[in-house]
């Protein structure tokens, strides 16, 4: 049997420093898709008990050690750095591990650089720490989630992570630029 | 434009979809008679005010919803989850 090497959809980028915000890959592990049977709420609820987590409200996330389970849609939600439980027939849970790639912007120009690109409100009032959105970056599908005041973690298509990277570099080099002659 | 999304909130129009009228929501089969297919499939209002069609939230949670909106205004009343409105159809 062949060594197969994991790679992120990134492998080898260093993390990017521009206007003191970071960019940067992040390894999430295992990505399961969790969508909830018509009725199944209270057994779903049961088989994530041991993580600690509960099936998200609309728009929000929430940790629990290495697990983290994030809305993004209907009855559904991504299961993210555990194996996922055994929900049995209460949901259909597919693996979207490698499927995606997140990224980490982290710093005082985060919100100013994503405000480029995403047509919702990121102001900390209006997205506090602990939401979540699915929302187009530009012209792309993403899960969005703030993880702290100044920093978000982004999920895009693993085929399109090159696409994020350079929208979200730009976006820092031209904000980096004009502060510079302001 | 925005449309309020029942699951993700005010949202811009660029991430919508449009698909049609709501007629689409009542399909009729060919028991209901040739005039009510050929009403279903070629015949539709068009309404100087109040209309209903369906948007499909593209960018957003991927569900279909009934925008209710004025023509004439172009005020947005409102938006329903599709899914909603069958599971309220089945009972």
């Amino acid at each position: 049997m062949p060594e197969l090497i994991a790679k992120t959809a990134l492998a080898g980028v260093k993390p990017l420093t521009i206007a003191d915000t970071t960019l940067a890959e992040v390894d999430l592990g295992p990505i399961a898709s969790v969508a909830l049977f018509p009725g199944q709420e209270k057994a779903v609820a049961k088989a994530l008990k041991p993580l600690g987590l509960s099936f998200p409200a609309p728009n929000t996330f929430a940790d629990k050690g290495d697990a983290r389970i994030v809305w993004t849609s209907r009855n559904q939600a991504f299961l993210i750095g555990v194996a996922a439980p055994d929900f049995g027939a209460a949901a259909a849970v597919t693996d979207q591990s490698g499927g995606w790639a997140a990224l980490s912007l982290t710093g005082p120009a985060a919100v100013d650089a994503l405000a480029r690109y995403v047509p919702i409100d990121l102001r900390l009032a209006a997205f506090p720490v602990g939401s979540a959105a699915r929302a187009p970056l530009y012209h792309m599908s993403m899960v969005l989630m703030r993880t702290a005041p100044d920093a978000f973690l982004i999920l895009c298509f693993r085929s399109m992570a090159k696409t994020g990277w350079h929208e979200i570099e730009t976006a820092l080099r031209s904000l980096a630029a004009r502060a510079k002659i302001a | 434009m925005r449309i309020t999304c029942p699951l993700c909130g005010p949202r811009d129009r660029r991430e919508f979809y449009y698909y049609g009228s709501d007629d689409y929501l009542n399909r009729v089969t060919v028991e209901d008679g040739i005039d009510a297919l050929d009403n279903f499939l070629f015949l539709r209002d068009n309404p100087a005010g109040v209309t209903r069609d369906l948007w499909y939230h593209e960018t957003g949670c991927a569900q279909w919803l009934r925008v209710t909106r004025n023509t004439v205004t172009h005020e947005v009343l409102g938006a329903e989850l599709v899914a909603d409105i069958k599971k309220g159809a089945a009972k």
